[in-house]
């Protein structure tokens, strides 16, 4: 390596050493890495609980966890994943890491404001914990719906006061991601230059922003009722349960797309740059996600059509859902149409990618089995709705992260890891995620009911299939990890441009310096064009020849 | 490199008028619950307003509204370089934060006394719409004065910095920002009177 | 978006302040008046005044890039739709 200081050994501000170099750090990649270790942890604890889950419904009966405990666990493990992982994984990790450096500049608009993001989310985590260890973690599912969460006498408002302040973490980082697209871009990128990645994370930033705050006046309903017994939401008192449904949903059926369009970031970057040829469509992927930016807030509805709303709203709402598959079905095809005829080098973060296109579309496609009110009255609320979801939120946004993992780690850390166990490992998770969750949708649509901790015997089969997918997966992503961690035993080996990427962080060393670039990095009149990569590894070939 | 942002007060404002939309949709949560009960119990809402003193929403109105005025003064102030007029200009707008907070305190210790406040007796006995009323009417107007304190504080800041010397004719964005702040508190107020007060 | 250097006089300003508390007398008035299903419409609609006129010369909209106009109407077309599509259920129970 030359000579050049990494930002690991260049502390920013430069007076703090060791851990204070760390915890009062205002660079965006350190940040970014610091954001990765607590995500990770909470992967990883989530990951165990929804293990625990799966075994209790391995096998009929009560097995390792009670009726009580089980309505915790499967609260907490849909808590964590979605506050404290999904939402902020992708964003927060390399949103913070890459951002900056894809459009050529040295940090976030607001540094301090990046930390004290960092700190929000460490705080709503420290609480989330305290609420497990006072008074029994809540039993009501991650949703929080009244009338229950008003009345269990399990500790709601702990919880709820976690969700609010995560909430706000997510909220401040993406002010300040649209922040700093506008006002920090390299004076030469203009709007039809971004990367694709960051270009996901400006749509992201607006639903972040937009959205986040009617789950935040939400949840404040939720204490608020709890300790001053408003009825706001009690019919008896003059209030509609319903209306708490439509404000949740408000806010967490726009932060699906929080979760998923950092993902199909993610994955326009990586496709192009292993099939070695300009994206298809770049301008339809940038305004599908602005457009499922939009469409997306227009279609909460759809998780309440037997909620005893309207007829008219379960139509409207219906209708307007087939709307939004549209702009995520052009992204799908536009992936596709990059790897047609493309110089295919096959990678684990484009293994993992090709995996995240075919799990995406069954997980899109059987939302709209429940996006149709017929059908849907007949699975709402079975393992099916369960199945769906996971294949879109684990099977899409899970393998995306897997993925960004994958494809950054050699920029972010500097080693390259062993693709080998790399490849064996996808196809553990790959295998085990289909073992664990097609047989979800089959008891599903049998009529299996989601939240139980018991099941009739008919069911036993396709339970007993998932629990040995969930065995497999969490092998598989162990593996993964280990494989990852490993490196750091290593010297640093990674150089600058491993997979021969064109975006900016491929101009900059791995790990990159302080401020990102030694000099102003020189922006492509188009991101994605390979002419010279591809000629570059000619030339190389010919020489070996 | 593009603008360093320490020097970008565009950039500053662009984030501050980012953090509004958030106060402008967490306020609008209130008001899809406000327009849904409107509509479900017109007749109670009716009564209810008129159990309202619209006096003291009416003043509370025009204070809040030349609260909005001296920090627009004091931006103006500032520009011309008179920091005195300035720092009495945003001094005034805090006081009539003051004010109103006062006013608010006597308004609700009035309800309490009468026997109105969430979940008491009079409210659960009356209709169930009067309920709901009264109920939006303490979240909202609750949040609303939690709103004008951070005002205040962030005014207050603001006024520190213009004694400091920080703030400069050329250099405005903190006190612009928190200009933007209190009239978005004034915003919402501007909507929350004719809602709850004057509504028949 | 330049920054703008804009500045509003007091006269300007003190103008405002008195058209803002015109009209608030003017909507006190207008609740005196039984419109029906009106009244709460002409009271939105006075409102919407009164913070039209805050936010283009109190909060210098006015003055400001597209990124700022464009971002503020689309926040009050969410803001809209949150509200207008939940009447989808609530007008046809």
């Amino acid at each position: 390596m030359e000579a050049v200081k990494s930002f690991f050994e260049t502390p920013a501000p430069s007076r703090f050493t060791g851990i204070w170099a760390w915890l009062l750090t205002t660079d965006h990649k350190r940040i970014g890495l610091m954001y990765m270790f607590a995500i990770l942890f909470w992967f990883c604890l989530a990951i165990l609980l929804g293990g625990l889950i799966r075994l209790e419904l391995m096998f009929p009966g009560e097995n390792v966890l009670t009726a009580e405990l089980y309505n915790s666990v499967f609260t907490l493990h849909g808590v964590i994943m979605i506050f404290l992982f999904i939402i902020p994984a992708l964003p927060a990790i390399f949103g913070n890491f890459f951002l900056p450096i894809q459009i050529g500049t040295d940090d976030v608009f607001f540094p301090k404001l990046n930390l004290l993001s960092w700190y929000l989310y460490m705080l709503g985590g420290v609480v989330a914990i305290a609420a497990l260890f006072s008074d029994g973690f809540p039993d009501t599912g991650w949703t929080f719906y009244v009338p229950f969460s008003v009345s269990t006498q399990t500790n709601v408002s702990t919880a709820v006061f976690a969700a609010f302040i995560l909430g706000f973490a997510s909220m401040l980082t993406g002010l300040n991601f649209i922040t700093t697209i506008h006002r920090m871009r390299s004076p030469k990128m203009g709007w039809m230059q971004i990367p694709l990645f960051t270009w996901s994370l400006y749509a992201t930033s607006w639903v972040q922003l937009l959205a986040t705050p009617v789950v935040t006046i939400t949840l404040v309903l939720v204490v608020v009722e709890r300790y001053l017994n408003i009825g706001l939401f009690d019919p008896a008192k003059g209030g509609d349960p319903i209306l708490y449904q439509h404000l949740f949903w408000m806010y967490s059926h726009p932060a699906v797309y929080i979760m998923i369009l950092p993902g199909m970031g993610v994955i326009s970057e990586i496709i192009p740059v292993f099939a070695r040829k300009s994206i298809f469509g770049y301008k339809a992927i940038v305004v599908s996600s602005m457009a499922i930016a939009v469409a997306g807030s227009l279609v909460w509805a759809h998780h309440m059509y037997t909620s005893g709303m309207s007829d008219t709203a379960v139509f409207v709402f219906s209708l307007l859902t087939f709307v939004v598959a549209i702009p995520s079905a052009i992204k799908v095809f536009s992936w596709v149409s990059t790897l047609y005829k493309g110089a295919i080098q096959m990678t684990p973060p484009l293994f993992l990618s090709l995996c995240f296109i075919y799990l995406f579309s069954v997980g899109g496609l059987t939302g709209l089995v429940l996006g149709a009110a017929g059908t849907d009255v007949h699975v709402h609320d079975t393992h099916f709705v369960v199945s769906h979801f996971h294949f879109t939120m684990f099977g899409g946004t899970g393998f995306a992260f897997f993925a960004a993992l994958h494809y950054w780690w050699p920029k972010m850390f500097g080693r390259m890891y062993d693709f080998k166990k790399a490849y064996i490992a996808s196809i553990l998770v790959t295998g085990g995620f289909m073992f664990h969750y097609v047989p979800m949708f089959i008891v599903g649509l049998q009529g299996m009911p989601r939240r139980y901790y018991d099941y009739l015997p008919q069911y036993a089969q396709g339970n007993f299939l998932a629990g040995f997918g969930a065995l497999l997966m969490i092998v598989g992503i162990a593996l993964m990890f280990v494989n990852l961690a490993v490196t750091f035993r290593q010297e640093r080996n990674a150089p600058a441009d491993p997979w021969g990427g064109v975006t900016l962080e491929w101009k900059t060393a791995s790990p990159p310096t302080l401020h990102n670039f030694d000099h102003e990095p020189a922006v492509p009149d188009y991101p994605y064009d390979f002419t010279e990569v591809v000629a570059a590894r000619a030339g190389k070939t010919k020489q070996n020849a | 490199m593009s603008m360093s942002p320490h020097n970008d007060e565009s950039g500053k404002k662009l984030g501050m008028w980012l953090f509004l939309y958030t106060e402008i949709i967490l306020f609008g949560g209130l008001f899809v619950l406000y327009a849904v009960y409107l509509v479900v119990h017109p007749q109670d809402f009716i009564e209810g307003g008129k159990q309202l003193d619209r006096i003291f929403g009416l003043v509370n109105t025009v204070i809040l509204l030349i609260s909005s005025f001296a920090v627009a003064a004091s931006i103006t102030a500032v520009q011309k370089g008179q920091k005195g007029i300035a720092l009495a200009a945003i001094g005034s707008a805090v006081g009539c934060g003051l004010i109103f907070l006062v006013n608010k305190y006597f308004e609700w210790g009035h309800k309490f006394e009468i026997g109105i406040y969430p979940n008491s007796e009079r409210l659960l006995d009356g209709p169930v719409g009067q309920n709901v009323f009264f109920g939006l009417y303490y979240v909202v107007t609750g949040l609303h004065g939690i709103h004008i304190i951070i005002g205040m504080i962030v005014l207050i800041v603001a006024m520190a910095f213009v004694q400091a010397g920080k703030i400069t004719p050329t250099r405005f964005a903190l006190l612009e920002n928190a200009g933007l702040y209190w009239h978005l508190v004034d915003l919402i107020w501007i909507f929350i009177f004719p809602l709850f007060y004057l509504i028949i | 978006m330049e920054h703008n250097a804009h500045i509003f006089s007091y006269k300007t300003l003190f103008l405002v302040l008195l058209a803002l508390l015109a009209l608030t007398g003017v909507t006190v008035g207008a609740s005196y008046i039984d419109l029906g299903k009106l009244n709460v419409w002409v009271a939105l609609g006075i409102a919407s005044c009164k913070a039209s006129l805050v936010l283009l010369i109190f909060m210098h909209m006015k003055y400001e890039g597209r990124t700022l106009v464009i971002s503020f109407l689309s926040t009050i077309c969410f803001l809209a739709i949150m509200i207008g599509f939940t009447f989808w259920d609530i007008s046809f129970r």
